[in-house]
């Protein structure tokens, strides 16, 4: 910096005001409660609705994920508003739309923080996003569970973020040992978007699952999503001769890949992580969408008390059959209600990020929709997985998958 | 040698598909030295029109429409968007006209933003991707060797090449096509010449447009329509563009050859470098690199493009 000009008078006195402007800072940081140790603060008034926030792709290319996700959270506070609300007190949504889009997210989260006050934070689908929610989450000492993003790196952020689904490299083992074990398939191919964080690290923990399985991944070829002109990646695969192709892309983009393989004539079983749970896929795959296999949270064909009862409430209020997505929300709600009953004394005092955050990492045993499970170390849910198989343009139970 | 043929007859597809847009791009570009940004939304409102005209016959039932129903839509589609063309430049563009070329450039970025977020409204074209390929099945034409000929394919080779050749008829060969070119090189001598400018303008975003929709229907058939606010289309509208500076922007075979270079670089190289280079599977992920690579080599060793003509800048 050249200084040369300036009065040593007026060079003291901005840094007199710069000073004063820090000092105050600190002190207006202190008042809220540490904000600066990625700590708590507290949101709430510890009177009337409970205020949550759902972040999530309300509209975009990929926005059944964040309906279906509103949808079975809203079917949470309903049913949990009827029964009494959360220690008597009602439960309040605020949904905020991020289009699918990371500066739309950002933006987004800060509102839900900032503006409407929310105690906890629910979202997003896509794990690129979350990875986008997570840090402010975490730097704003906001709670944040995330209903279904499986990028290991959703919840390394801090103690703040959590999840109720497994984690990519789980949801890679499955389908490989799915492909290895149920279909006994030693050659495989894998086709993966190379533009979303989701679809990239599935594709690399399948390959090193299925590799240590005894299988041989035979190519390896990517795709932009939304780029579908792979006419060339197709044929790599068919000339590879591969036994299946792992394909863990986004379900806007898969049924037109699908597609375009069959009548590529590439025969064999596509197989697929739970990016494809969505019914678009079949209207647009059509018929070569049979046969094919994806790795899910749920299905909604289980026995389970808790899978029925969810499902009839939900086709009751929605006219629809829930898919992962809805039970994944669902369950993300109720597992925030169950960790604001264990932690909030209550008596009007206000719920506070950090013990509510410290009660949704401890939980053990919850048994939600889409199965029992326990928060981890990591805070991932430890649980098992489903294979589902498209029949007749409809996903069907194939296999159940142990951890 | 099967191989080879496959991979031509994509290249000529994607190909094709390219120059139908690019084609609106460099006419516009040649009239009015301006880049159209919403040229891209329109080709995704083509998709999604043929979508709705379609819906409107009842032909989006699966096996439910007649041989008929492709060529009905495809024109009725190319109308309506010609009319919305026109219509874009006549409350957007035309206000505009004497103003500095940044304005307007700015403009169509808010055009571009209003189509795409219009289009994903729940009364328009929502926000679920669709299909419309129950309009016609992509059946087997023929066979070569191991090779399967497929309508769409073919298709779009054909509806491309009777597409440029009627417009290079038009501009090369008619009263209108004269008008055209003198307004490209000389707008203000032209209408002193008692050439009607705007209606020459007119006629440029119509017949833009309607490329644009034929280039939509053919790339919803193959690929399936996203959201109109979906980056896929400005990716397509991206290399499209491309293409039509790489082939010499203004210049009609230019945009042609443009969009097959183009294709070629993205199927045929992708498909035989990143086969030389199997094991190291970032050569062939680097596709989009290669397209934008052409275009900076274009752009340095021959800023006017391959068939374009340096123009000396007139002071």
């Amino acid at each position: 910096m050249n200084l040369r000009g300036w009065h040593a008078g007026k060079v003291a006195g901005l840094v007199l005001v710069l000073g004063a402007l820090a000092l105050s800072s600190i002190a207006a940081c202190d008042q809220m409660g540490a904000k600066k140790s990625g700590g708590s603060r507290v949101q709430d008034t510890g009177k009337g609705a409970i205020k949550i926030g759902h972040y999530g792709s309300m509209s975009g290319a990929q926005a059944t994920f964040g309906q279906s996700t509103d949808k079975g959270i809203r079917l949470a506070i309903e049913e949990k508003n009827a029964a009494g609300g959360v220690k008597g007190r009602k439960v309040e949504l605020v949904t905020q739309d991020t289009a699918g889009k990371s500066q739309e997210t950002s933006i987004v989260v800060t509102r839900l923080i900032n503006d409407d006050k929310v105690v906890a934070i629910l979202g997003e689908v896509a794990s690129s996003l979350s990875l986008v929610g997570g840090p402010i989450a975490q730097k704003e000492g906001v709670p944040m569970i995330s209903p279904s993003s499986t990028n290991p790196d959703v919840t390394a952020v801090g103690d703040m973020v959590s999840r109720v689904c497994f984690i990519d490299s789980f949801q890679g083992f499955v389908a490989a040992k799915f492909a290895r074990e149920n279909l006994k398939l030693t050659k495989a191919a894998v086709l993966y978007d190379q533009s979303q964080a989701y679809s990239a690290g599935l594709a690399s923990d399948f390959k090193k699952a299925f590799t240590e399985l005894g299988g041989t991944i035979a190519a390896e070829q990517a795709y932009t999503g939304g780029n579908l002109e792979v006419s060339s990646q197709l044929q790599s695969i068919k000339g590879a001769g591969a036994e299946v192709v792992f394909l863990p892309g986004y379900y806007s983009d898969v049924g037109t890949i699908i597609r375009k393989a069959r009548e590529a004539g590439i025969t064999v079983p596509f197989l697929g992580g739970d990016g494809w749970d969505s019914a678009e896929l079949a209207k647009i795959a059509g018929d070569a969408i049979n046969g094919n296999y994806y790795s899910n949270h749920y299905s909604h064909e289980e026995a389970r008390p808790e899978v029925q009862a969810f499902v009839k409430n939900y086709q009751a209020k929605y006219s629809e059959t829930p898919d992962g997505l809805a039970a994944l929300g669902y369950d993300a709600a109720m597992l925030l209600f169950d960790a604001i009953e264990r932690s909030w004394p209550g008596d009007g005092k206000p719920i506070e990020g950090k013990a509510l955050a410290a009660a949704i990492n401890s939980t053990k045993d919850f048994k939600g929709v889409t199965g029992t499970f326990s928060i981890d170390e990591n805070r991932n849910a430890k649980k098992s997985a489903v294979i589902l198989e498209y029949k007749n343009g409809v996903p069907t139970m194939a296999a159940r998958i142990e951890p | 040698m099967d191989d080879v043929l496959e991979t031509t007859i994509n290249t000529l597809a994607v190909g094709g598909l390219y120059a139908l847009i690019a084609l609106g791009y460099t006419l516009v570009y040649g009239i009015l030295r301006f880049i159209n940004f919403a040229h891209s939304d329109v080709v995704a409102w083509g998709g999604w029109l043929a979508l709705s005209i379609a819906g409107v016959f009842g032909w989006t039932a699966a096996g439910g429409a007649p041989a008929i129903a492709v060529p009905v839509v495809l024109v009725l589609t190319m109308a309506v968007c010609a009319a919305m063309g026109v219509t874009i430049e006549r409350l957007a563009y035309r206000p505009l006209r004497k103003a500095p070329r940044l304005n307007v450039l700015i403009t169509a970025i808010g055009v571009s933003l209003l189509l795409q977020n219009v289009g994903i409204l729940d009364g328009v074209f929502g926000n679920k991707p669709d299909t419309i390929r129950p309009l016609l099945a992509n059946s087997v034409l023929g066979e070569v060797g191991a090779v399967q000929l497929r309508l769409y394919d073919l298709m779009t080779i054909a509806v491309t090449i009777a597409l440029v050749v009627g417009l290079e008829r038009l501009v090369y060969g008619t009263r209108m096509g004269r008008a055209m070119r003198a307004v490209s090189h000389d707008e203000r001598t032209a209408a002193l010449m008692g050439i009607d400018v705007n209606r020459v303008i007119t006629v440029t975003f119509a017949i833009g447009s309607a490329l644009a929709a034929a280039g939509g229907i053919l790339f919803a058939l193959r690929n399936d329509l996203r959201l109109t606010a979906d980056a896929s289309w400005v990716l397509l509208g991206l290399k499209a563009f491309v293409a039509a500076v790489v082939g010499g922007i203004g210049n009609v075979r230019g945009a042609a050859a443009g969009a097959l270079l183009i294709a070629f670089v993205e199927v045929f190289v992708h498909r035989y470098v990143g086969a030389v280079f199997a094991d190291k599977p970032w050569v062939s992920q680097l596709q989009d690199i290669y397209v934008f690579g052409i275009l900076i080599l274009v752009l340095l060793f021959k800023p006017s493009g391959l068939l374009g003509k340096a123009a000396v800048e007139k002071v």
